[in-house]
């Protein structure tokens, strides 16, 4: 269930300073593999445009269609498979092209003059009426048309394939660096082998040559002489106590601190593809945060807002380590906790609270309030909880000690513009402080009761 | 003297040469105790497998390892909504207007929800008609999470649907053999007794009996044979200017209650003028402790007090057979009547129907403004009479269905036994209870009901004032209102809230519902036409012939804690001390001093502090009350006896909370005056009594008292003087700054805080420790503990009674002793309270003092102060030294012995999941070894901060409330900025009565009182 990524440990600290030992070495070869990742990316973007021209089908602008399709059409149709609407590839096939235009632009009123096909879809879909589109023109609705004729694309082919080639690319610099320590182990055993060949060889000429080497007098050992001497014990075992107590110090600080805890959660919500790809803005679900204390884990109704058309990723969103079927997965996990039937678009009525793993535990002897900060101070979301949207696994990214709070309350200065509240506070406090900027901390922002009642 | 006495303990130091005896003068045990065998020697310790080494090892192991063990952190699941309600938003509290109508508490109050659960209630201030949100009404959300509910309803005991339910008695009604009867509380409620009008048509044969546990009768019949209606008249306090009292305990339940508010606003003294109130009483009430003059008389002389009181005022027959001195003072109440003229009320507590007559009929005669008949309160409508009746016809056989609905009558009848035979003769008796109570047990059908907080009702409190009740919670069990069944009943398929509103379609005038239901409360008249059960009732009266004579005579009360004994399984109420006796979780027969001394009653405190009392019987009649404790009460009446309903319940409540003794067999005839004979009985009680030193010594620096006369005309520094220290041998006033040692923090930017108490508008009545209670999550913690003066209360009401007929008589006692022989025997004198001593409330809580003395002597500054004057107690860094409690002149810190919450120990509330539920998320729950106190509601203030921050405005004055501010609806406690120029505690502050509590001291307290001011005044 628990999964920690920052931890402290001994072994994490040496393999840090033998990573620091090298940086310098490695400098170069990063930059180089950077420089060629950006080329490669770029390389794959053209690729994609032009995988996209060639399946165009000479009924208008498939990539201009593309576009109109997702602002107007999305929303109830798929082009592959049955949404609310009828699935729309290989509509061309099934009505002229007249029909389908007049259709578009005002169906209601095709529905009322009688058209036998238009009553016909009317009814198969549960009298839903599709909203009309007199803005429109006709080539608009070829260039949409267009884009939902081309045929389905091969999955992953394509996006595994640049994915794979990026990754060699990037992974570049983790090989060498492995290649090269084991260059220097290799070129330091031949060192040592040589040497005491070397020695070998010296002993044995010596010896055939009859010299005789004068035998050293014996020394007293070295760690003898080191107890022996009382000023050196005393000295180093002050030393050794003092860094064992630093270490167990350090260890015990550390009890309790959960920074870098990613628990494996009931349902792979992945932050990266909502807040990063689809740059939804974190406070569209975490609604609340605006005005209480929580910053709210979103009901599955918000989710819903959305995933009632979104019952699939799109291909391109599924990565080497997640496949566009796990990712599907867990939408229908969504769908059973909320007791939805995608295949005839209902709510069963039987709901399934979903049990999430908290990330971020505030002791309850803290008082945090979430509306404080987001509305009242104007903080961005990631200045504690770090980059959300690029984590495909949220994990905790500050510490959430005191030390950590108060550090910021000290150095963060009060969004006073604007706020009716602040005015007459800010005036009298700046001038007892002389300055124009105050800060958290002059506002009585680390008095004890702020927090803790 | 010597004696040839000799004291033996055992029968063998009978014998003479007995070697036990002998060996037992030399040694303390006969025999030798064989330490050596275990501790000595050597090789036997040194067989045994386990070395004294090996035992720290293994101590040491196993706490390294369950250490390390504990660094792991548990894993907490958090679980939304998986479809949020709109309304609800986590962290947000939602508020909702509601109402309590249990049958004795009618009020309209302010529901706190947080995530759809009640927690706290508060006042409403739309309402106009000021049905007291007392403590019982505070604590009635805790009621709503009681363990002991019915949960279910059930026949015979055994569990069952509501359909099933439904059909079996649906069964029984139709075949019932003879007469149904409704034996309700009173609903006051039009939907409600248009529903019963239908019921009963549909049915045929019903009869509705309405009874109140705790009887009106005598003031019902009054208005009702003088006004034709039947209720009670309406009292306007606010514009009394001269009050006096027989036997009304009117600042408490007298009449429905909830007249303390309007009272406490006539009390404080603006341009030279406050109220007068004179009070005749019996028992020391809360009412009597507020009054000017108050002369204690038994209860039979009331009744003289009132028909002298009459001639007096309407100037008819002038000869009272009153002792002088009482005709005297009654005579000086009529005249002060007469000259306030239409400010001026007699109110009237006898259980007889003369008086209350005599009452209506001074008033009216007075030209009284205060008395308002024409919205008259129709919160009682009790016929002791019909029920009486009731209980004939059962036994007679001729009641075929009983249907019980919100009450306890085979505990609260005075004639439970003729009650208990009656219900064996009746086939169908259903009850409608929220508790699994005596009358449940005996009862075939049990329809569990919800509680107020899950119901819906429309209450007419008076004929004008209407309140809406409305759901905060669904139903927590499988529960079904009254109503509900009953309309199920009648065939009708409507649920009952949409039969409230069709009630009221047409009734609301140019409001709408929601906007109604929004408010809570409504001015209309009802829609509803009287049904036609207002025949009077017997009439009640106080026999003087049988009450005069040899014995006691014993008035019944309610007190404030439990009023008529139906929230007795809440653990606040029952640990809440009186204010009177500020003993709790017990009732005690109130005894007056002279009187115990005749019957060899005691009252001691024992090694530890503690109060122990004597036991009497009890008997009225053929009842007898064993083993009730007797408190000898100051101020109660010499020949009289006071003890307080609403105890000594066995059923549907919890081992601990059952308390006290059952007085309802005493309650003869529902009067509330009884002739009693009274005898010790063996053993001492003990009580859980929180103040244990009764009198104020003199010590004028903790209450300051003045008469109006000396306010009005005497400057400030005469009756309010500031303390004075010596400073290079010039007397400095202790508040300036010259003889101050502390370095003051600038607290002239943003809030600072500070509460100003007054001490005249202050009643006592309490509904600030439940407020309290309820809002900062503080632990009960039982009556033993409470024994041990361990209560966790943040706050306490201080009561004290003077020594010598008044407190300032005791001031001028203290100043005069001089000599240490004078000192010792006068101090000695100065503990006893007067027989008819002058009370004062002062309610205590931390006085967040601006030079704190608890502060300093933190050894880890677990408690420090801030910039907004709040005295900051940090629970997480606190060791529990206990340093600061010592060093607290106030003695408002208290300290968690143990564990209060899930600890089997302490088996109240918190140790359910139900109990848990009325928690306040905001505050932090204490765990053991940890001090704590008043935080001066910081969780309320910072909510008030942020909310104008996010808002972007400045913040008005009234905005900011604690807990017992917003309890307070006397004005008594007023909080505020003092920061903010126009705000009402900057007033306080710089009123001439301010004074701070131990102001000698120097640390400068953001808690200030008001100098208590009297009106003595005779005309």
């Amino acid at each position: 269930m628990k999964k920690v990524i920052y931890r402290h440990s001994t072994s994490r600290k040496l393999l840090f300073s033998v990573a620091f030992l090298f940086s310098f070495t490695l400098i170069g070869f990063a930059q180089e593999g950077a420089s060629q990742d950006t080329t490669a990316a770029a390389g794959a973007d053209t690729e994609a445009a032009a995988g996209q021209d060639s399946g165009s089908t000479g009924l208008g602008d498939p990539a201009a269609g593309k576009e109109l399709f997702n602002s107007l059409c999305a929303a109830c149709h798929k082009p592959y498979s049955e949404s609310i609407g009828p699935a729309l590839h290989g509509v061309t096939d099934r009505r002229d092209m007249e029909w389908l235009q007049s259709w578009i632009k005002n169906s209601a009123a095709m529905i009322a003059s009688g058209d036998q096909e238009a009553v016909q879809v009317y009814e198969e879909y549960n009298q839903t009426a599709m909203p009309a589109f007199p803005q429109l023109s006709n080539e608009d609705i070829d260039n949409i048309l267009a884009y939902v004729e081309q045929p389905k694309p091969e999955p992953k082919a394509a996006a595994s394939g640049a994915a794979g080639g990026d990754a060699s690319q990037s992974g570049g610099g983790g090989i060498s660096v492995n290649v090269i320590l084991g260059i220097l182990v290799f070129v330091l055993v031949v060192l040592l082998i040589v040497l005491f060949l070397v020695n070998k060889t010296l002993r044995n000429f010596a010896d055939a040559s009859g010299i005789v080497i004068p035998e050293k007098p014996k020394r007293k050992p070295i760690w003898k002489s080191f107890v022996e001497n009382q000023f050196l014990l005393l000295v180093s075992s002050i030393i050794v106590l003092l860094a064992v107590g630093y270490f167990a110090y350090g260890w015990m600080m550390q009890v309790g601190v959960d920074q870098g805890y990613q628990p494996i959660q009931p349902i792979h919500y992945s932050h990266r593809i909502h807040a990063g790809d689809n740059q939804i803005e974190c406070k569209y679900c975490h609604s609340s945060a605006r005005t209480s204390k929580h910053s709210g884990i979103p009901s599955l109704n918000v989710c819903m807002n959305c995933h009632k058309a979104i019952s699939e990723v799109a291909p391109e969103t599924a990565t080497e380590e997640y496949s566009k079927e796990f990712y599907d997965k867990e939408i229908a996990k969504l769908y059973d906790a909320v007791g939805w039937d995608p295949a005839t678009r209902t709510y069963s009525g039987e709901e399934k609270p979903v049990k999430w793993v908290r990330i971020h535990n505030l002791p309850d002897l803290a008082y945090f309030n979430h509306s404080q900060h987001v509305s009242v101070a104007g903080i961005q979301c990631q200045e504690c909880h770090g980059p959300i949207e690029e984590m495909e696994i949220v994990y905790q990214n500050a510490p959430l000690t005191m030390g950590w709070c108060i550090n910021c309350h000290r150095e963060t200065n009060i969004r006073i513009e604007g706020n009716e509240y602040y005015e007459k506070i800010h005036e009298e406090l700046s001038k007892k402080y002389g300055v124009e900027e105050l800060t958290v901390a002059q506002m009585g922002g680390i008095e004890c009761g702020k927090c803790h009642y | 003297m010597s004696s040839n006495k000799k004291y033996w303990k055992s029968v063998e130091e009978l014998k003479n040469d007995s070697s036990v005896v002998e060996t037992l003068q030399q040694k303390e045990f006969a025999e030798e105790i064989p330490v050596e065998d275990f501790l000595g020697d050597k090789s036997s310790l040194e067989s045994s497998k386990t070395s004294r080494r090996d035992f720290l090892k293994y101590v040491g192991f196993s706490t390294a390892a369950a250490s390390l063990a504990a660094c792991e952190g548990p894993v907490t699941k958090s679980i939304p909504y998986v479809v949020q309600p709109e309304r609800i938003v986590p962290g947000i509290a939602n508020f909702y207007a509601s109402t309590i109508a249990d049958g004795f508490d009618f009020a309209s109050v302010l529901v706190k929800t947080r995530e759809g659960r009640p927690i706290k209630i508060e006042n409403n201030d739309l309402s106009k008609f000021k049905g007291g949100v007392n403590a019982r009404v505070h604590a009635s959300v805790l009621s709503l999470y009681d363990t002991k509910r019915v949960k279910r309803p059930m026949i015979e005991g055994r569990n069952v649907s509501w359909e099933e339910f439904d059909s079996e008695v649906g069964a029984a009604l139709e075949n019932a053999n003879g007469e149904i009867v409704l034996l309700t509380q009173t609903f006051a409620s039009p939907s409600t007794s248009k529903l019963i009008q239908e019921f009963s048509s549909k049915y045929g044969n019903v009869r509705h009996v309405v009874y109140d546990t705790v009887s009106e009768d005598a003031a019902l019949n009054a208005f009702q044979s003088k006004y034709g209606r039947r209720a009670l008249p309406n009292y306007d306090f606010s514009k009394a200017k001269t009050v006096v009292g027989v036997g009304a305990d009117f600042l408490a339940d007298w009449q429905g209650g909830g007249y303390d508010s309007a009272y406490a606003k006539t009390r404080i003294p603006e341009n030279g003028q406050m109220s007068r109130h004179i009070q005749f009483e019996s028992n020391m009430t809360l009412t009597g402790a507020n009054a000017d003059k108050r002369v204690p008389l038994k209860p039979s002389q009331l009744k003289a007090v009132m028909a002298a009181l009459r001639g007096y005022v309407m100037g008819g027959s002038s000869t009272s057979e009153l002792p002088s001195n009482i005709d005297d003072a009654v005579v000086k109440a009529a005249n002060q009547l007469r000259k306030a003229g239409s400010g001026a009320v007699v109110a009237c507590g006898i259980p007889d129907d003369e008086s209350q007559t005599w009452a209506l009929e001074i008033n009216e005669a007075l030209g009284s403004q205060v008395m308002d008949t024409s919205n008259a309160r129709v919160i009682r409508q009790g016929n002791s009479a019909e029920v009486a009746q009731l209980v004939e016809d059962m036994n007679n056989g001729s009641v075929g269905a009983l249907l019980i609905a919100g009450l306890n009558p085979v505990h609260t009848l005075p004639n439970a036994a003729e009650f208990v035979e009656g219900l064996k003769q009746v086939e169908t008796v259903v009850d409608f209870t929220t508790r699994a109570d005596e009358t449940s047990k005996l009862s075939k059908y049990v329809a569990a009901t919800p509680h107020y907080l899950e119901s819906w009702g429309d209450i007419q409190f008076s004929e004008r004032s209407f309140s809406l009740m409305q759901p905060t919670i669904r139903p927590l069990f499988d529960t079904r209102q009254f109503q509900d069944t009953l309309l199920k009943w009648s065939d009708n398929n409507k649920s009952y809230y949409e039969y409230i509103k069709e009630t009221w379609s047409a009734g609301l005038g140019d409001r709408n519902w929601s906007e109604v239901l929004h408010d809570g409360v409504f001015e209309a008249s009802s829609p509803v036409a009287e049904s036609g059960s207002a025949s009077a009732s017997n009439s009640v009266s106080l026999n003087m012939d049988e009450i005069e004579g040899e014995g006691y005579e014993l008035t019944l009360y309610t007190n404030t804690a439990l009023g008529d004994g139906q929230q007795a399984n809440n653990p606040w109420l029952q640990e809440m001390p009186d204010p009177l006796t500020r003993a709790s979780w017990d009732n005690y027969l109130t005894v007056s001093k002279a009187d115990a001394e005749e019957l060899g009653l005691v009252n001691e405190h024992v090694a530890d502090g503690a109060l122990n009392g004597s036991y009497v019987n009890i008997s009225v009649g053929d009842s007898i009350l064993q083993n009730v404790p007797v408190y000898i009460m100051p101020g109660q009446a010499k020949g009289s006896v006071g003890l307080a309903l609403g105890y000594g319940r066995k059923e549907g409540i919890q081992e601990e909370m059952q308390t006290g003794v059952n007085a309802y067999p005493l309650y003869k005839n529902f009067s509330s005056v009884q002739k009693v004979k009274i005898e010790k009985a063996a053993g001492m009680h003990e009580f859980a009594c929180v103040q244990l030193h009764n009198t104020l010594m003199g010590r004028g620096d903790i209450i300051k008292e003045t008469t109006l006369e000396i306010f009005n005309t005497k400057d400030a520094h005469v009756w309010n003087s500031t303390p004075e220290v010596s400073l290079n041998h010039i007397e400095t006033p202790v508040t300036s700054p010259e003889v101050d040692i502390w370095e003051s923090f600038d607290r002239t930017t943003g809030p600072h805080f500070n509460l100003s108490i007054d001490l005249n508008a202050c009643t006592g009545c309490g509904a600030c420790v439940i407020a309290c209670h309820s809002e900062n999550n503080v632990p009960v913690v039982g009556k033993e503990e409470v024994r041990k003066s361990r209560d966790m209360h943040w706050m306490r009401i201080d009561r004290y009674f003077s020594s010598e007929d008044t407190f300032t008589s005791d001031l001028e006692k203290k100043e005069n002793i001089g000599g240490l022989g004078s000192s010792l025997s006068e101090f000695g004198e100065l503990e006893q309270p007067a027989d008819n001593p002058q009370v004062v409330f002062q309610p205590v809580m931390c006085q967040h003092c601006n030079h704190a003395p608890c502060e300093t002597v933190c050894p880890v500054a677990a408690t420090s102060h801030g910039r907004q004057g709040q005295n900051q107690m940090i629970y997480n860094r606190c060791v529990g030294t206990r340093y600061c409690a010592n060093n607290c002149p106030y003695k408002v810190r208290r300290f968690n012995w143990f564990e209060y919450a899930k600890n089997d120990e302490f088996d109240y509330h918190m140790n359910n999941d139900l109990g848990r539920m009325v928690l306040n998320p905001d505050v932090t729950v204490r765990a053991r070894g940890v001090m704590e106190k008043c935080s001066m509601c910081i969780q309320k203030t910072q909510k008030t901060i942020l909310d104008a921050k996010r808002e972007g405005r400045t913040i008005k004055d009234g905005e900011f409330q604690t807990a017992c501010s917003a309890a307070c609806d006397k004005g008594a406690m007023v909080f505020g900025d003092v920061n903010n120029e126009d705000s009402k505690i900057l007033e306080k502050k710089n009123d001439d009565r301010m004074y701070h509590l131990l102001e000698y001291l120097g640390t400068k307290p953001n808690v200030m009182y008001q100098t208590k001011v009297r009106n003595t005044t005779e005309a």
